[in-house]
């Protein structure tokens, strides 16, 4: 996981007058983007576009390190040696998810904790997602096959973002989600083949639950999305919303066919005319609220990280000391 | 109370696939000294076998070409097509030399 969008940024006002530098290079960006070129950290780009991805590249990384928390509440209490362990590489995984995007959002020129300090100061987003609880053993599961299986829709197109370092570091990402997705399944299909009613019933719950969330993590609907078309024209989102939502309910109902599950949504209905499964009304007003602050765990998941970084001072701080001290060593050596 | 100053500094890592191949650039990570970048890196960037051997460097003390210079510093080798073997036309019965 994971990337959300939201266009939650304002709208910057275009200088109304460019100097004939910035206009020529401003033309050259543009023919480059239009052939299909991908644009390297140092390349000259529009200011516009630098702070596009900055936003949206560090609310993908903290995504990442935000997801840990509701799983990483299970990892004590996975019901196997061998769930634990997989569980544990997943949300390793989501870490360095975080790391390469941190990374790669660096390129452009804002630091680590410049980014960390706008997400513990609530400026900057993460994924709505992250601010619903995980109440049993079984919202593990859900969340590896549709939070993770989501987050691949739409991570995929982003692998050929214009922008190359955003780019490399989604290919690495989408490398690592495919055995997201399906130890996820994997935990559910056991509990649903071989468990008891009860362990069916929690199946059913989680799912009943996560549903509409991960239908939320496309984003608004492409009517309500002003900068999209800014960032289809950039090259740094490929395919829409409202297509990538269809596509993930698509392949969502099969696999739910399959675990021997029921989508929470009466008007869920297979449309030969359109070739798509149709769906009911996502309530845009729950989305609204969560991004806002008032999801059932945002504080929650904000004062965990925050707590993390601040206990983890004194760790940061002893080992730079120490390599210091090790160079003044080396250097009276 | 974060400054930048205070920011672990920041490596490169390129790691090598197998025996045989170059070390590769695959990424970055922020670590406060050599041993703790390559402890990092064998973390982050070889969990699943990517890699048999590791190396960090400090990114600032890689020093780069300047992408603006881009054309007058690569492009004088594109008309110098003489300097490959498909430039040579030679009879079929050597052509595979
Ligand atoms: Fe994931
Ligand atoms: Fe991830």
């Amino acid at each position: 996981m994971y990337t959300q969008a939201m266009d939650t940024a304002p709208k910057d006002a275009t200088p109304a007058v460019r100097s004939a530098d910035e206009a020529a290079l401003q033309t050259r960006f543009d023919a480059r983007i239009d052939a299909g070129e991908f644009i390297e950290a140092k390349d000259w780009m529009p200011a516009h576009y630098r702070k596009t991805l900055i936003r949206q590249i560090s609310q993908h990384a903290h995504s990442e390190i935000v997801g840990m928390l509701p799983e990483g509440n299970w990892i004590t209490r996975a019901p196997t040696l061998k769930r634990k362990a997989i569980l544990l590489a997943k949300v390793q995984d989501e870490g360095g998810h975080g790391l390469y995007l941190y990374a790669a959002a660096e390129t452009l020129g804002v630091s680590r904790d410049e980014l960390l300090e706008a997400l513990h100061s609530g400026q900057a987003k993460y994924s709505s997602i992250f601010n619903y609880p995980t109440l049993t053993w079984a919202d593990v599961g859900t969340i590896g096959w549709l939070v993770d299986g989501a987050a691949i829709m739409n991570q995929v197109p982003i692998c050929r973002c214009s922008y190359a370092p955003y780019a490399r570091a989604m290919i690495r990402i989408c490398r690592e989600e495919s055995f997201h997705q399906r130890q996820g399944f994997d935990a559910l299909l056991t509990m649903m083949q071989q468990g008891t009613d009860a362990q069916r019933a929690m199946v059913q719950d989680a799912v009943n639950r996560w549903w509409w969330p991960c239908l939320m993590m496309f984003g608004p609907p492409d009517d309500q999305s002003p900068n999209s078309a800014q960032g289809m024209r950039w090259g740094i989102k490929r395919i829409s919303n409202d297509e990538l939502r269809q596509k993930f309910v698509d392949a969502t109902v099969e696999q739910a066919r399959v675990l021997g599950v029921s989508l929470p949504d009466p008007a869920l209905q297979w449309n030969a005319a359109r070739g798509h499964w149709d769906f009911g009304a996502i309530d845009w007003s729950e989305f609204w609220q969560v991004v806002g602050g008032e999801g059932p765990c945002n504080r929650e998941r904000l004062s965990a990280r925050v707590n993390a970084w601040q206990a983890g001072a004194w760790v940061r701080e002893a080992a730079m000391a120490h390599a210091q001290k090790h160079t003044i060593q080396q250097e009276a050596a | 109370m974060n400054q930048p100053a205070q920011e672990w500094p920041l490596w490169e890592v390129f790691v090598r696939a197998r025996a045989g191949l170059d070390h590769k650039h695959c990424g970055s990570l922020h670590a406060s000294d050599a041993k703790m970048a390559i402890q990092m890196a064998r973390d982050v960037y070889t969990r699943r076998q990517e890699g048999c051997s590791v190396w960090v460097v400090r990114a600032d003390h890689i020093t780069a070409s300047d992408p603006q210079n881009k054309e007058t510093y690569f492009d004088p080798a594109e008309d110098k097509v003489y300097r490959h073997p498909s430039f040579y036309r030679l009879p079929d019965a050597v052509d595979h030399m």
